[in-house]
């Protein structure tokens, strides 16, 4: 858990950076005029349905309901498999936004059912005259971009962990053991934000050896205890009822936070911080060993809050922007070495050497994504 | 994630009188009201062996350590005894260039091993100081001392993010070992460890390879692993009547026999150095409270100007954050609790995961850990910002009883005695 002081030092910082106080909110399109139509998506496990393969230049919203059995994600991607927007963990009969701006050129959509692979990919080409956004604008869009990310984790959030508390209170450990780490991932992804609030964090996500004397031990690594070690979810209602109120209370609170670009950066390392101190040494969770489920949320939650400061870096730092897809590509790779099913390897399941490999994977990463920082705060 | 993964360094300070033995190396003390400037350190040289106190608490930090703690094998309670004194003739010998043993080694039978492993030979003293702790653990029934046990050496409570490895924390009894070359430091506790085979076991051994603490004014205030000045406000050699206050164990403190020492806690610092490394330097500085180069609490312009914790920033908020490092360990939010550091930086090799094993070995000597480094570590292990780059695995605490007296004298004489 982080506190909460540094992030004010930084916003201070950013506020200079910015020369503005109040972002625009609104992420109107670069182009002005009308907000185009969403462009429709209808996915299932074995198609991609994109309504058009021709777009206007500047921002579009793609609208992708999964029609299927398996969990999908949606990708536009510029040539080299670059990502330009992406949105992930479409559940079965979900319908989620992606808003992406885009300027002329030749692209691919992809659908991912299951998550993996390539995905099931289509053209998709983009003409008319571009105006990039105007630096502020760029900046404003970073942030309501990221907002609109901790917005789709977050519903998401709220509905897996009501789904993890209820087994809990029925009393189905096997059931609750399995839906314990897919919660955590949309917990994981939005940490930097999270994080905020120091005084719900630990109550949430407190490890055991954080609390202190006369500090109850809840939240998720409590129950997580409760099922692995204990085996007995027989008292477990109370802190499961008092989770979910937790988390229901830091959605509220996460969702009317604004993160500044210089936020988002520091965020995008921080996450990965976590995962080099926490999660390769199995000490996140240590009962269930399900640390690799947050490993890779990290890793994703690194990298959306990179994608929201991705035109930024693009006018001001393209050589970083391609190391950090390079690198990121990387650390995904590596990861990806030890998935299981819909999920991944448990941490004991993993040698030494593999941990290595991963360790090292995230210190590249993390050189580059440490530097954003200082290109926003230009 | 959400652990704390903590690491909580440094402490407040201390100082120490001119005790028996800071003499020749180094720092010439005045009167008790005026200190004076003290001479350069004569690295080389020897420290005196006897006095009130024990060397190495006020001696100026040398730049290297090994500090050592051993369990104790032995039931017999003479055969303790009979360690200590044996001990006792070999640490006076050592810490003045000689050899372990009176034959040393080359000069014994050549049947037989040489009573001095001879790694030393041909080095000057380097300093070299022995200081020697008992820990809580030696106060049970196996050698009579339960009723010996100082309040003050009341167990350690559990701090927040403590990550405590038993292998490599607690003892018996605890030797540290402090020189200006690591060979003479590291050929004093294998020859102490070899006179106790058989009475007691080596538990764990920890080497440090620069200081991270100035006990003299005349010492600058060295750099810890994450490239910052810590513990400013330590407590110095020259700070006689500080000194008294909160290091020095007293008759009034209610257990007589340590009556001239002290009590000594350690731990084992891990530092996350490869996160810290690509911190920005704002963050870095706003976690310390203190800027980089000079060493000055924010807001302020040298490194011993008084930190000012109430300056605000044109955001209205402290200058020194609520959490920062230097303002959680700072006497004044502890009723003036001062301890005297003595830490070292450790590299203990890498972790198998591309990652160096380092940190801090911290120490600190004070009166009575339960007004100095439990109410300062609590505070820090619940809110320090260092919290999430640091991570304690091991702890010891020890009471250092007063010095040898003379050659007829042993180390915890006192405690055995009465």
């Amino acid at each position: 858990m982080r506190s909460p002081i540094i992030i004010g030092a930084l916003a201070l910082a950013a506020l200079t950076a910015c020369g503005s106080a109040d972002p625009a909110p609104s992420a109107a399109p670069a182009g002005g005029g009308d907000l185009p139509a969403k462009v429709t998506v209808a996915a299932n496990d074995t198609s991609c349905q994109v309504a058009t393969a021709e777009l206007a230049a500047g921002t579009s919203t793609f609208s992708i309901t999964n029609g299927g059995s398996k969990v999908t994600e949606f990708y536009v991607y510029a040539p080299g498999d670059r990502v330009m927007g992406e949105i992930e963990n479409i559940v079965p009969g979900l319908t989620r936004e992606l808003v992406v701006e885009l300027p002329p050129g030749t692209y691919e959509t992809a659908c991912k059912p299951g998550m993996i692979g390539k995905g099931i990919r289509g053209p998709l080409k983009v003409t008319g005259e571009h105006k990039p956004l105007t630096d502020d604008a760029q900046m404003a869009e970073a942030t309501a971009g990221y907002q609109r990310y901790v917005k789709s984790q977050t519903d998401t959030l709220l509905v897996k962990t009501q789904e993890f508390v209820d087994a809990v209170k029925a009393g189905d450990i096997e059931k609750a053991k399995s839906l314990y780490p897919v919660s955590r991932t949309y917990w994981e992804r939005i940490e930097p934000v999270a994080e905020i609030f120091g005084d719900l964090d630990p109550k949430i996500d407190g490890r055991e050896e954080v609390i202190e004397e006369g500090m109850e031990f809840t939240g998720y690594h409590r129950l997580e205890r409760d099922l692995w070690k204990d085996n007995d979810v027989s008292k477990s209602g109370p802190i499961a009822d008092q989770l979910m109120s937790d988390v229901k209370l830091i959605v509220e609170r996460a969702n009317a936070e604004k993160l500044s670009p210089l936020q988002l950066g520091n965020g995008a390392k921080e996450l990965l911080d976590e995962v080099a101190t926490g999660k390769i040494t199995g000490e996140e969770d240590r009962y269930s060993h399900t640390d690799l489920w947050d490993f890779a949320a990290n890793l994703d939650g690194s990298k959306a809050a990179v994608q929201a400061l991705r035109p930024v870096l693009e006018t001001r730092a393209p050589d970083l922007v391609k190391t950090l897809d390079e690198k990121f590509a990387g650390a995904e790779a590596a990861l990806e070495a030890h998935r299981s099913g819909d999920g991944w390897k448990l941490h004991t399941d993993l040698s030494k050497d593999d941990l290595k490999v991963l360790s090292d994977a995230i210190n590249a990463l993390a050189e580059p994504v440490s530097k954003i920082a200082a290109v926003v705060a230009q | 994630m959400s652990g704390i993964s903590r690491r909580k360094l440094f402490g407040l300070g201390a100082a120490g009188v001119a005790a028996a033995g800071a003499g020749a190396l180094a720092v010439r003390v005045g009167s008790e009201e005026g200190v004076t400037a003290a001479e350069p350190v004569h690295t080389a040289g020897a420290v005196p062996f006897y006095g009130e106190h024990q060397a190495g608490i006020v001696t100026p930090a040398q730049d290297r350590l090994h500090f050592v703690a051993f369990d104790v094998t032995t039931a017999s309670r003479n055969e303790l005894i009979e360690l200590l004194q044996e001990w006792t003739a070999a640490a006076a010998r050592m810490t003045q260039g000689q050899e372990a043993g009176t034959f040393g080694a080359v000069g014994g039978v050549p049947e037989a091993p040489p009573d001095d492993t001879g790694e030393a030979l041909g080095l000057p003293p380097s300093g070299l100081t022995l200081t020697i702790g008992f820990g809580p653990s030696l106060f049970d029934d196996r050698f009579g001392l339960a009723g010996k046990r100082p309040a003050a050496l009341a167990d350690l409570p559990k701090f927040p993010g403590d990550a405590l490895l038993p292998e490599i924390s607690g003892g018996d009894i605890c030797v540290q070992a402090c020189a200006n070359d690591p060979q003479v430091a590291v050929h004093a506790i294998r020859n102490l460890a070899r006179i106790g085979f058989g009475k007691v076991s080596v538990r764990y051994s920890q080497l440090g390879f620069g200081r991270t603490s100035s006990t003299s004014r005349a010492q600058a205030t060295p750099r810890n692993l994450m490239g910052f000045k810590d513990g400013t406000a330590n407590l110095k050699l020259e700070d006689t009547s500080e000194l008294r206050t909160h290091l020095w164990a007293a008759p009034e403190d209610g257990t007589s026999w340590m009556s001239g020492g002290t009590y000594l806690v350690t731990r084992k610092i891990r530092m996350h150095i490869e996160t810290w490394d690509r911190t920005s330097l704002t963050e870095q500085e706003a976690i310390f409270g203190r800027n980089k180069g000079e060493g000055a609490a924010l807001g302020s312009q040298k490194e011993f100007d008084e930190p000012d914790f109430t300056k605000k920033g044109p955001d209205g908020k402290p200058l020194i954050a609520d959490a920062a490092h230097v303002r959680l360990a700072h006497p004044s939010s502890h009723g003036g609790a001062r301890l005297l550091r003595r830490g070292y930086n450790f590299v203990d090799g890498s972790d198998g995961l591309g990652r160096l094993d380092a940190g801090l070995f911290f120490i600190a000597y004070q009166r009575d850990p339960r007004r100095a480094f439990v109410p300062v570590q609590m505070a820090l292990a619940r809110q320090d910002v260092l919290n999430e780059y640091i991570k304690h695995v091991s702890s010891g605490l020890f009471a250092v009883p007063p010095g040898v007296r003379d050659a007829g004298d042993y180390w915890g004489r006192t405690l055995f005695d009465t």
